[in-house]
């Protein structure tokens, strides 16, 4: 019996103190080199506010769509040769549609948890897209943009095009009435710019709309080369964040050079893998109870076929709200026209939107001549300019989206399209200017109110022997998390200069 | 409040006091907590073993979401309360290193690539330009087999479609259109003869076919014969962004664009009434021949659809 135990204990002597896992990590760490680093990696910091978990969101549903869409790539067919239905959707039976919305609908109905994961991949791409627009509005309002992260903003800035555009590309690969006919309009936005748009259009269609390639071309777009480039500014996004580290809000015992908050291992580990779960959990949950995208109710597409009230996904919204209301102007002069009526508000203004974001970091380094480093976060009273401005710019996109929706708009409150176009025209105009001295105004009455920011504590009521009443403020509430106790640095549970070379760390138990 | 405290366990760390207060959970009363978290693996896990169970007998697809849904939200919740109650409440701090090197670091850095670079090209300036104009011709050259392959050139094909002087004018099934065949004020889509079954021709030659009540209608001047017997055709592509025009007010005589409701006037050349349009849709001109068939005198004497560069009428 005590030969079997010292066989025992001798063979965890000899893996070291920390085991199997140990003698592993030791063979890595001869070959990799990665102890240091990686112990550096574990005990990183990550500060801990709601509002950081919006960038959590968007990379946890881009996971999502991975999986998912990884999923739909093995049934669906990129093709729109023209086949005969004959599925399992009667209604649409020995109708002639392209292979390409024969193989969609039939991953929906066919296949078994098919349609649950179309639908879980298209409610990712909303949430995606959602999350990454919010996400950069915490960044914008409380001012995690400024030196050093400007680079970081950009990326963020590129990755919500490349999620817009991958979104229009996906949602168009169904090849259904409603997609079909945003191909087409997409078409004739490239159709609309100047000197080379009819050359660019039978470029990217080869050849005049529709033609047979779109769908293929989309395709290969849609999950290999802009899921690629996403994949990679992503992981540059996350670099550079580990890199210069997190913002923080300011706090006790926040500084410009430091961080305080949670371990990376296992305190933010646990919290984030939760979230991911979370994310894909909710997303199911949609995919299973919303119905999103029936693309069998719209039909296969037909190019002299059309449906009423025909929206796109939302983050097209403020794009088709813009083609509404613009006015048709039309240069058409010396043989030649510019269809300004398309190309401003679909080309111009979303070009002129994105610059302005991705030229914000330099354009308020301008105005304030602040060229320090920022590690700590503005709230966005103390930043009353830089939070109107981008109020005004929300006011506007909120407005161009609700001018999406005109039609639908004309009919719930009974008034006339024309009330409803000139109402929208007047307001998308207007609502920058009204929001950004409203904005202005509620930043400065906030600056002024006394202890604004600060959690408040409760004051403790005393009844003195004279019956005076005396209100002395508690310290802090018993539960808040992280308050009451000076940051400290992550404890390094084995210092290497106390550790006493007999003391191997295995639990010697008596018998 | 005392009792409280008294509960809390630090979370025990080899060579670590047990007082040390910030390895101490956040809840006030950790061991309620645990069993909370349990409960919601416990249905997690119940949850996922009924996902399996749902996809092995091909549930209905909302069974296999709520199923799958809900154990990865506990699962998830779980874990995150695990994390935010259970593990060491800090706060614990880190501190931040200058991003910058020193002065002496930065220069070597710069004198690297200035000097030692510029140096280089300097003493060889014939082989530096010579790579450098190189690179640039491929870069220029390979952009000409990458743009041309992807598509041929528009050559002046989005002037016309495939209606011709006699095509007889057919509806979406390849009947020949009568002129007995429509009731007064209603509609119909119609194609030239032999394209109604083609991408093309639907995108394209597509028209909507109205018949008004006036016999001897006239659209607008020079437009006389277009109309006979009081049918008008107008280009179904609005000029706009291209969807097809498939609403009409009957009562109004407009036709309606769905997509950003431009509305054009039957009775006045299809001139846009309303919305963003900019101009009027093409029509068609039309005649009866012999036998009562609706024919297409001509194609459409303008582009049809969205404006572009070279539209030069």
């Amino acid at each position: 019996m005590t030969d079997v135990l010292n066989t025992k204990r001798a063979k965890q002597a000899a893996l070291g103190p920390y085991g199997r896992v140990g003698k592993s990590l030791d063979e890595l760490d001869d070959r990799l080199g990665i102890a240091k680093g990686g112990r550096t990696f574990l005990d990183k910091i990550f500060p801990d506010h709601w509002s950081f978990m919006l960038g959590e969101i968007a990379l946890y549903s881009f996971v999502v769509l991975m999986v998912t869409g990884v999923f739909l790539t093995l049934y669906y067919i990129p093709s729109q040769a023209i086949v005969t239905y004959h599925g399992g959707y009667l209604p649409l039976d020995g109708q002639k549609v392209t292979q390409a919305f024969s193989s969609s609908v039939d991953l929906s109905f066919a296949v078994r948890g098919g349609l649950l994961m179309r639908q879980m991949h298209h409610w990712a791409c909303d949430i995606f897209v959602g999350a990454i627009v919010v996400h950069m509005a915490r960044v914008f309002f409380t001012g995690a943009f400024r030196k050093p992260r400007e680079l970081n903003w950009t990326i963020g800035g590129t990755l919500l095009i490349l999620a817009i555009v991958n979104g229009f590309l996906g949602y168009s690969l169904p090849d259904d009435l409603v997609s079909g006919t945003g191909i087409r309009i997409a078409y004739s936005i490239i159709l609309s710019i100047p000197v080379v748009g009819s050359y660019l259009g039978f470029l990217v269609f080869g050849g005049n709309f529709p033609g047979t390639a779109i769908i293929p071309r989309f395709f290969i777009l849609h999950v290999l080369i802009v899921p690629l480039i996403i994949i990679g500014l992503v992981t540059a996004h996350m670099a550079l964040l580990l890199r210069q580290k997190h913002t923080q809000f300011p706090g006790e015992g926040r500084t410009e050079n430091n961080v305080v908050g949670s371990p990376m291992f296992p305190v933010f580990m646990a919290k984030t893998t939760g979230f991911l779960f979370v994310i894909s959990g909710i997303t199911a949950l949609l995919g299973a109870f919303a119905q999103v995208n029936p693309i069998w109710q719209f039909g296969p597409y037909d190019a002299s076929r059309i449906s009423y009230a025909v929206q796109p996904d939302w983050y097209m919204g403020f794009l088709d709200g813009a083609l509404r209301i613009w006015p048709s102007w039309s240069f058409h002069s010396f043989g030649f026209t510019i269809p300004w009526e398309v190309f401003i508000p679909a080309v111009l203004l979303p070009g002129l939107i994105f610059n302005i974001v991705f030229a914000w970091p330099a354009i308020e380094r301008r105005f304030t001549k602040d060229d320090a480093m920022h590690n700590l976060l503005d709230r966005p009273s103390d930043r009353p300019k830089r939070t109107a401005a981008g109020v005004a710019m929300l006011a506007l996109l909120g407005m161009l989206f609700i001018a999406s929706s005109t039609d639908v708009m004309a009919n719930f409150f009974h008034v006339s399209l024309n009330t409803v176009l000139w109402t929208m025209r007047v307001l998308c105009i207007t609502a920058p200017f009204v929001a950004y001295p409203i904005t202005y105004k509620i930043c400065k009455e906030l600056q002024a109110v006394k202890g604004g920011g600060k959690r408040k504590t409760p004051n403790v009521v005393t009844r003195t022997a004279e019956g005076e009443y005396v209100a002395t403020p508690a310290p802090v509430y018993v539960d808040d998390l992280h308050h009451g106790h000076e940051p400290t640095e992550v404890p390094k549970f084995f210092p290497a200069d106390t550790e006493e070379p007999g003391d191997s760390g295995v639990r010697v138990v008596e018998r | 409040m005392s009792e409280n405290q008294e509960i809390r366990t630090p979370v025990s760390v080899a060579g670590l006091e047990h007082e040390y207060p910030h390895l101490e959970p956040s809840a006030n009363n950790p061991q309620l907590v645990e069993r909370v978290i349990a409960v919601m693996f416990l249905i997690g896990i119940a949850l996922l073993v009924a996902f399996g169970a749902c996809y092995w007998i091909n549930a209905q697809p909302w069974k296999l979401g709520a199923t799958l849904g809900g154990a990865m939200f506990f699962l998830g919740v779980g874990l995150i309360a695990w994390g935010k109650y259970l593990m060491p409440r800090g706060p614990f701090v880190e501190e931040r290193h200058t991003l910058a090197n020193s002065e002496a670091d930065r220069d070597a850095f710069a004198a690297a690539i200035v000097e030692r670079g510029g140096d280089v090209v300097k003493r060889r300036k014939v082989l530096g330009g010579l790579l450098g104009g190189g690179l640039g011709i491929f870069g220029v050259v390979a952009m000409f087999p990458l743009l041309r392959s992807l598509g041929p050139l528009p050559k002046g094909t989005l002037d016309h479609t495939d209606w011709k002087n006699g095509s007889y004018v057919v509806d979406q099934s390849g009947r020949r259109v009568q002129v007995g065949d429509l009731a007064v004020g209603s509609i119909v889509t119609v194609f030239p003869e032999g394209t109604q079954d083609t991408d093309r021709g639907q995108a394209v030659d597509q028209t909507v076919l109205i018949r008004l009540s006036n016999e001897d209608f006239t659209t607008q001047k020079g437009r006389e014969t277009w109309a006979p017997k009081g049918y008008v055709a107008y280009s179904k592509v609005c000029t706009h962004l291209g969807c097809p025009v498939g609403l009409y007010e009957q009562q109004l005589q407009l036709l309606v664009c769905p997509c950003h409701q431009s509305m054009f006037n039957v009775n006045n050349g299809a001139i846009p009434q309303f919305g963003p349009a900019p101009r009027p849709l093409p029509q068609l001109p039309l005649y009866v021949d012999a036998d009562g068939n609706l024919r297409a005198q001509s194609d459409y004497h303008v582009p049809i659809g969205p404006g572009f560069w070279e539209r030069h009428v």
